[in-house]
């Protein structure tokens, strides 16, 4: 099996055998993860920088961990430290980083677009951690991935996916890469949280129906609600929200006796998913995205990388 | 000193005029139009092959002067002008500091006299610092020579304010020139609102942020009896607006761009070319036909290029942080011949109105036609002449062209103003034009 490519930016470049290696490799990386020892020489003397322009915990978190257990350099470089709080331009920026004789860098940034930016400046493999409501290519993988843990297949799986789907770069990754899986896709989102043309995503069916769509779903995909982005709010009220949109105990028996609840986290408990359904013993797979990103981060870098095949069982 | 342009092809309809025919200019004037013309003294051009037509005309331009000339300034802009084809531009009021009083208009027209290689006219704001609260001093502008009044770069928010703006111009007998964006619906809206804005994860600025501006002006137009112009118009419904308001008596005027006729949406691909971030945005393929078909069938008033220069490192940044706009006023001739005349889409007649009668009549300058008496204001286009869109090429500070590449047939070859040369051969002359 070949692999093809330096980046992971737009994840519409990746054919269905693209993913199904990433997913492979991020299930070879598993058992390294739950040994004493978690840690294998693979990318030893690669140096990866964390560019992280926006503020983010958990999917930085998930890289900086899955950077060192392949033994990778990494350098976190963001946060108030950013050069652009000095008035530097990301060309210039990218182009300091590059002095330094890097591998690779993982970029975040409010503004969609700048990784392929950063991609063209620098040279360097480059890795999509988030752009702006753009895309999440990371992100797509590690659902994937559990999702294939749960179902086995894509093959005609029903996913529906409900929130804030236009301002998601979640969706922007996980619908089209849901395709190319051969999965089908239902958007259900009030008018004002859907973007202008949701087929433009290659989204299937999409309505303002929770109901009516739950019925039909094998992976109910719960957006969070940005409470931060409220201002001239797209819905009048959580309660009403939550209401209309939230999965909650009384939604349980419209769902499919095997149906599975993801999220990206983090989540805001009694807006789109009630306690029951976020802690539920056999819906909710979301622990399990968790370290699924760091199995498919780890996958990422390896192939992207070219790393060595030795360590990994 | 007289001056005969011998053997070109010229083209008024003004006049009636389309054959091969001598022209004879002294002292800024033309004195004679027809044939074996004599001349006691003085120079000839052999203009064999190219088309001579009255000078053309943009009236929207951005010459970024007072207050960003290291993207543009007078200078350059006019430079440019004259590299273009043209002989007379006007320009937009939202420099550093705006155009809202009759001193910012005189250190405009001042400068362009001193340095200037075209005429430059001068839009002033219709509201005090283009904030759309207050009127602006526009009988002062006027006294200092402004020719029309536009918050361009921006809507006037409020119709309450437009109409309170076409009221009070009335007494000058000027245009009120309209940028259509209601902010409430683009807000932070970056490139065409549908599937490529779905696509690429950015802010929708929707065709209908446009248009309710456009209904809501020819409405004002209506009411208060005032001529408005709308600016860079750019979607199929916009164009059926002001359709409507034409066969209804309403005086409205209005101007389209060649990149919104001949670029799309589709331009703005995966590599975030900010060069395609324009504004108002480019739009469907859909919207730019019946941009062209609106010039075809006299819908379109005039053939404006937005001129917009921006620094490199300006549109060297994120997407959504570069600024709008586009150069255009060194590709418009070239776009325009190739795309529209030679592909017999538009006749000769037709660009002449396009791009020299009607803009004249929307600012309300004098007229200029291939006849005596009349300023030698003139433009000589090789229809033939084939090349190629070049950074190199351009005299303008800024490079921020979405047609670099493209490869055109005709271009202005020569530039007269006031019967002085300001471009021979396809060469910027020094010296100031006789303005």
């Amino acid at each position: 099996m070949t692999f093809n490519h330096k980046h992971l930016i737009d994840i519409r470049e990746y054919s269905e055998e693209d993913l199904t290696l990433l997913l492979d490799t991020a299930e070879r990386f598993r058992p390294i993860n739950e040994r004493r020892i978690k840690k294998v020489p693979v990318l030893k003397g690669y140096t990866v920088v964390n560019m992280f322009n926006e503020p983010s915990t958990r999917t930085r978190s998930s890289f900086e961990i899955a950077e060192k257990r392949l033994s990778c350099d990494t350098l976190n470089f963001g946060g108030s430290s950013t050069s652009t709080v000095k008035g530097e331009s990301l060309d210039d920026t990218v182009e300091t980083l590059c002095s330094y004789k890097i591998d690779m860098i993982v970029v975040r940034d409010r503004h969609a677009g700048v990784p392929q930016k950063v991609a063209r400046k620098s040279g360097v493999s480059v890795i999509d951690a988030g752009d702006g409501k753009h895309q999440h290519p990371t992100q797509a993988l590690l659902d994937l991935f559990s999702i294939r843990e749960h179902k086995g297949s894509f093959k005609g799986l029903n996913v529906g996916i409900v929130g804030d789907i236009n301002h998601s770069r979640v969706c922007g990754s996980l619908v089209p890469s849901l395709k190319t899986m051969g999965a089908k896709v239902t958007l259900i989102a009030p008018g004002t949280l859907l973007p202008p043309v949701p087929e433009a995503l290659g989204a299937d069916y999409v309505t303002s129906n929770l109901d009516e769509a739950l019925p039909e779903l094998d992976v109910v995909y719960m957006l969070r609600i940005q409470q931060e982005r409220l201002e001239g709010a797209p819905f009048p009220s959580l309660r009403e929200y939550s209401m209309l949109f939230g999965l909650n105990e009384q939604r349980d028996k419209l769902m499919k006796p095997d149906a599975i609840i993801c999220h990206p986290g983090p989540i805001n408990r009694g807006v789109e998913l009630d306690a029951f359904m976020a802690d539920h013993p056999t819906r909710s797979v979301i622990l399990d995205q968790v370290y699924a990103g760091v199995l498919v981060r780890m996958a990422a870098l390896y192939l992207l990388l070219g790393g060595v095949d030795e360590g990994i069982s | 000193m007289a001056l005969l342009l011998k053997n070109a092809h010229v083209i008024d309809p003004q006049v009636g005029l389309n054959e091969v025919c001598e022209v004879l200019i002294r002292d800024g004037k033309i004195v004679e139009v027809g044939h074996d013309l004599k001349m006691e003294k003085g120079v000839e051009r052999d203009l064999g092959g190219k088309v001579l037509v009255p000078g053309l005309v943009d009236i929207h331009v951005h010459l970024r002067d007072p207050g960003q000339e290291y993207k543009e300034d007078i200078e350059s802009g006019t430079r440019a002008a004259a590299h273009g084809g043209f002989t007379d531009v006007c320009c937009m009021p939202n420099t550093n500091p705006v155009i809202d009083t009759g001193a910012i208009v005189e250190y405009v027209r001042s400068k362009a006299k001193a340095v200037g290689k075209c005429r430059v006219h001068v839009s002033g704001a219709c509201t005090a610092g283009e904030k759309g609260e207050a009127l602006s001093e526009m009988g002062d502008m006027v006294n200092h020579g402004a020719v029309m009044f536009t918050d361009d770069g921006r809507g006037v928010q409020s119709a309450g304010m437009m109409r309170r703006v076409m009221d009070y111009s009335l007494q000058f007998g000027k245009a009120v020139s309209s940028h259509c964006q209601d902010e409430s619906l683009v807000g932070q809206g970056q490139i065409n609102e549908g599937a490529v804005s779905t696509r690429l994860g950015l802010l929708g600025w929707p065709a209908t942020g446009e248009e309710i501006q456009i209904g809501r002006d020819i409405e004002i137009a209506a009411l208060t009896g005032g001529h408005i112009h709308i600016q860079h118009l750019s979607t199929a419904h916009g164009l059926d607006l002001v359709r409507r308001g034409k066969a209804d008596g309403v005086n409205v005027t209005c101007e389209v761009t060649p990149h919104h006729m001949f670029l799309t949406e589709e331009s703005i691909a995966e590599d975030y070319d900010t060069r395609f971030k324009v504004n108002p945005p480019l739009r469907t393929a859909a919207d730019a036909q019946a941009v062209i078909d609106g010039v075809v069938d006299g819908t379109v008033d005039c053939i404006v290029t937005d001129h917009a220069p921006h620094a490199d490192h300006e549109k060297a940044r994120e997407f959504e942080l570069a600024p709008f706009g586009m150069t255009g006023i060194e590709t418009s001739v070239g776009l325009v011949v190739s795309n529209l005349v030679n592909t017999g889409k538009i006749s000769w007649e037709r660009m002449v109105e396009l791009m020299s009668i009607n803009p004249r009549k929307i600012i309300g300058i004098e007229r200029v036609a291939l006849e005596p008496g009349s300023r030698a204001d003139l433009t000589v286009i090789d229809p033939d002449l084939k090349w190629t869109v070049s950074e190199d090429d351009f005299e303008s500070k800024s490079k921020n062209s979405g047609f670099i590449g493209w490869e055109l047939t005709g271009r202005a070859t020569d530039v007269y103003v006031g019967g002085w040369a300001t471009m021979e051969d396809g060469k910027v002359l020094d010296g100031p034009a006789n303005s």
